[in-house]
């Protein structure tokens, strides 16, 4: 058996996320980054106090906050959303196995999706954040039109909420560094034939239905 | 599982999303008493590592601290007074004490619950210097040569309004407003100004720094904004 020439090679390769996908993601990523950044200070403040720009950090917060759902809602309403909201639909619809999977921790058997449970986990988890985190800090923002109760709750949920963002996307972060292939493809878009039939052979299956014959990035 | 017959899908997605949102709305609703209940439950301590526990969030007007030595510190008060009068801290420390725990409640709907204060009385200020005839507010002036605020003169003699040295059971921080600061509790945290360095007695009342930006200028913890307390007994 001989080593396949490079064309055959680039042939065996399947387009993962699209570019308005991978834009999508980089516009998101960088928002929540700058967020979550600019939180730690106002969080506790009283540790940087006298030596950061407060007023500045707050209103770097606020606009990338009023700016958080944009990448999203641009990538999925336009003509150029096709695979975007192809994606939204698959990690939307769970099958019994996929559920099955989730509650035994990856136990019991399964013939992956294009993502894993726990990957459209966290894609739902990081699009309610969204909703919740906008909701919550304009609450705060706009706090004169609310009691003093609601408040005093839209800061506790924004807080709890800030805790658990910076527990899941550390994960997403630690996950993607391990995994190499899945991580080239949100920057490079592809994943390999090899990977997906190890990985998301039923989209690989789905894909060679659709298509006929695997298509190149 | 065959491709004739069709997987049974369910919106796990949907449904996530749903209750995450619902819980968060769940927790907007009742938020309040559950960070109440938290600051209670574990004390100042390990309430000011939870999230929405009690732990003060530092706000500065100009980004900066002042830090004044308690030896330099001075509290001019003037205007329609007897006797100007400028104290040291070793003056206002020579006065009678006057200490209580409250919260702090800002605006913004974040509290520290059962602050200890400790300090001198507006009130026993004012009579050491004596207010004159035609006297209606009090303005306030901080080291941070940005915050200002005010009170009316009945506001000013609630039993439980202080200049404070002591907080937390110790000095006042820098960051907190040391070495003396202005504790308003029946109203919001920005009433209860940092860093005090002058009291002036006027005629008139003025809005400070917070209510020209928009606050209102009787910041009452219960949300109303008239110039009297509704509710005498309001922490």
């Amino acid at each position: 058996m001989t080593i396949a020439p490079a064309a055959t090679r680039r042939a065996a390769r399947l387009l993962r996320f699209d570019r308005v996908q991978r834009g999508a993601h980089w516009a998101n990523a960088l928002l929540f980054g700058v967020l979550m950044f600019t939180a730690i200070p106002l969080y506790f403040g009283s540790f940087f106090g006298a030596v950061f720009p407060r007023h500045l950090i707050e209103q770097i917060h606020l606009w990338s906050g009023l700016a958080l759902p944009l990448p999203i809602v641009i990538s999925l309403l336009g003509p150029w959303g096709r695979a975007m909201r192809r994606d939204v639909k698959r990690v939307n619809a769970w099958t019994r196995e996929e559920i099955h999977w989730l509650q035994s921790l990856g136990r019991t058997p399964l013939e992956a999706d294009k993502f894993n449970p726990g990957q459209k986990l966290n894609a739902i988890f990081i699009g309610a954040v969204i909703v919740v985190m906008l909701i919550t800090g304009s609450m705060l923002q706009w706090f004169r039109f609310f009691s003093v109760s609601l408040r005093q709750g839209a800061t506790f949920v924004h807080d709890v909420f800030a805790f658990a963002i910076f527990a899941v996307v550390i994960g997403h972060i630690a996950m993607a560094i391990t995994h190499r292939d899945s991580l080239r493809s949100i920057f490079k878009g592809w994943v390999s034939e090899q990977w997906a039939a190890t990985h998301a052979p039923k989209w690989l299956k789905e894909s060679r239905d659709a298509e006929g014959s695997v298509n190149s990035p | 599982m065959t491709d004739l017959e069709p997987t049974p899908r369910v919106a796990v997605g949907r449904r996530v999303f749903l209750g995450v949102t619902g819980l968060a709305a769940l927790g907007v609703a009742f938020g309040g008493s559950i960070s109440n209940f938290l600051g209670n439950a574990f004390g100042s301590g390990l309430g000011g590592l939870l999230p929405g526990g009690d732990r003060f969030r530092i706000y500065s007007i100009t980004g900066k601290y002042p830090k004044i030595k308690d030896s330099d510190y001075r509290l001019k008060v003037s205007g329609l007074v007897q006797r100007p009068k400028t104290f040291t801290l070793d003056d206002l420390k020579a006065m009678p004490v006057t200490s209580f725990t409250k919260n702090f409640q800002c605006v913004t709907g974040w509290k520290v619950p059962d602050v200890h204060w400790e300090g001198v009385l507006l009130s026993d200020i004012m009579d050491a210097v004596g207010i004159r005839p035609g006297a209606v507010a009090l303005t306030f002036e901080s080291y941070d040569r940005a915050d200002t605020e005010s009170l009316t003169i009945d506001q000013a003699r609630l039993p439980d309004v202080i200049v404070a040295y002591q907080m937390l059971g110790a000095p006042v921080t820098t960051e907190h407003g040391g070495p003396v600061r202005l504790y308003v509790a029946p109203m919001f945290g920005y009433k209860s100004l940092k860093w005090l360095s002058a009291i002036r007695v006027v005629n008139q009342e003025q809005p400070g720094f917070w209510e020209q930006n928009g606050y209102p200028v009787n910041g009452w913890l219960d949300g109303t904004t008239g110039p009297t307390n509704p509710d005498p007994r309001l922490t």
